[in-house]
């Protein structure tokens, strides 16, 4: 597995720290119990074509929304996702 | 047939060609008490137990592919119960006791070897963790001791002492823990189950289920048609979360990918299992010569049952730094297993919201040492409708009222536990 970085172009694997699945959103504060469970605990846990947030650690430092099948591993697409860690752990 | 010296010594004279299948490959009936999804050891345990102890003999055990195709065939067959936290220590210990009297109870050898598991330690702070969780597991009433530098030395004096980054200084040792033929252990289940009722029905795929008007499921659909059941079980670790959306159920899982290696085959060399505490890797000696080891899961969601290079090269190097003279063995064989990742790194054993479903999952890469316990509890609550005392921690509303079993300490990102 390769992943081509917008901003590095083709690099490998081990440049590349992976967050996990890019579909939960932060709850808001104030948000119930039951969204900030599920948004901590809950995955779709997804076997297919599925988007997931990557940080090029070791490159361009940059956080990459990489679209790809946890089947086979093939990737279709990946783009820039600026702060996307951040917005994540709520940093 | 019951597997003795005799039997042994029969079907010698008769040149072999009289020995019968181990377990009946059986055709599905319309309904049974109880259907066990997947036909790993974890499955196939459970059906034991509930046939031996719990006196249910109408279960079926469904299995997508065939006995020995998935994680069973997949791990790296260490056995061992030096786990620290309340829940894990005595469930994990209850699974020991079983190995040790498993080929008593199955008339089957699965050559348990209880050859020792030793976790090295490379720093002074690390000692004190491992005296720590030594501590734990000798009030528990399980066996542990810890080594210092001469013990070690004397044991396993082929290591690379005095690596300058990570000399090892001492290590705890469980002398029970070891390895167990991983293939026998399924193939011993479904002949001990098999034998006493139990239906092993192999490329049965199941595809959805059978869901009464108030939502109870009442059995599955299938790839060989429809089977009722009083009870469905799932134990399909590394595919809890496809079974269960069928369900309508999320998990707190994710499927991860742990890759396991073998090594061509070298004299005797490694006298158990043996962990490098400055990285993660583990190795053992197969009875064949080859050495068998792992390290990290990849890290990332996968289903694909195949991993990738950085891990392989992470695993190779913390052999390299414990055992420099290997690295002019080949690598023989290299595979990937699929694992339920759980978000506090311990299993679920428990009825689900769904009426007539119950789960067994969450077993991380840890799931091989807890095959028989696993089957034990998972058969209890299967029969009892109540947890069994071993397994009351790993239920699954665990994680909303935040009562984690957290070995690691990580918090929920699976890909670290």
């Amino acid at each position: 597995m390769r992943i081509v970085c917008p901003f590095c172009g083709e690099r490998e694997l081990g440049e590349f720290t992976y967050l996990g699945d890019a579909k939960p959103m932060r709850p808001v504060a104030g948000a119930s119990e039951d969204e900030v469970f599920d948004y901590v605990y809950l995955r779709d846990n997804v076997a297919g074509e599925t988007s997931e947030y990557w940080y090029h650690g070791g490159g361009c430092r940059a956080w990459l929304k990489v679209t790809r099948n946890t089947l086979t591993h093939e990737i279709s697409s990946v783009e820039a996702a600026a702060g996307a860690g951040a917005a994540k752990v709520g940093a | 047939m019951k597997y003795s010296i005799f039997s042994l010594a029969r079907a010698a004279l008769s040149g072999h060609k009289n020995w019968q299948r181990t377990w009946r490959d059986a055709t599905p009936k319309d309904r049974y008490d109880v259907v066990i999804i997947g036909g790993g050891g974890h499955g196939l345990a459970t059906a034991w137990f509930l046939a031996s102890e719990y006196g249910i003999k109408n279960v079926a055990v469904l299995e997508k592919g065939w006995i020995g195709s998935g994680n069973a065939g997949r791990n790296t067959t260490i056995i061992r119960s030096n786990y620290g936290l309340p829940g894990n220590t005595g469930f994990y210990e209850l699974s020991m006791k079983l190995w040790e009297r498993m080929e008593q109870d199955l008339n089957y050898n699965t050559m348990v070897s209880q050859r020792g598991v030793i976790n090295l330690y490379h720093s002074d702070a690390q000692r004190d963790a491992y005296a720590r969780r030594g501590n734990t597991m000798r009030i528990n009433g399980i066996d542990a001791e810890l080594l210092d530098l001469a013990a070690v030395r004397k044991m396993i004096p082929f290591l690379n002492f005095d690596n300058a980054r990570f000399p090892v200084q001492g290590g705890l040792l469980q002398r029970r823990g070891g390895t167990a033929r991983h293939d026998a252990v399924v193939w011993g289940y479904a002949h001990a189950a098999s034998a006493l009722g139990v239906d092993i029905i192999q490329n049965c795929e199941v595809t959805g289920f059978v869901r009464d008007a108030n939502g109870k499921v009442t059995g599955v659909e299938t790839s060989r048609g429809k089977i009722g059941g009083g009870k469905v079980g799932m134990a399909v670790a590394g595919s809890s979360s496809r079974v269960a959306a069928m369900a309508g159920l999320r998990l707190p899982i994710e499927s991860h990918v742990l890759q396991a290696f073998v090594s061509e085959a070298i004299k005797p060399l490694i006298p158990g299992v043996m962990t490098f505490g400055a990285g993660h890797f583990y190795v053992s000696q197969s009875d064949k010569g080859g050495l068998v080891f792992g390290g990290d899961i990849d890290g990332y969601n996968s289903y694909a049952q195949r991993g990738n290079m950085p891990v392989m090269e992470d695993v190779c190097e913390g052999g390299m730094a414990l055992m420099p003279m290997i690295g002019r063995v080949r690598l023989l064989r290299q595979w990937g297993g699929i694992m339920d990742m759980s978000m506090d790194g311990s299993p679920i054993i428990d009825k689900t919201p769904v009426d007539g479903l119950y789960i067994n999952a969450g077993w991380c890469y840890g799931g091989f040492k807890a095959t028989p316990g696993s089957g034990f509890v998972f058969a209890h609550l299967l029969a009892r409708d109540t947890p069994h005392e071993e397994a009351v921690r790993f239920r699954l509303d665990r994680f909303r009222r935040g009562a984690m079993i957290d070995e690691k300490g990580q918090g929920a990102q699976p890909n670290l536990h």
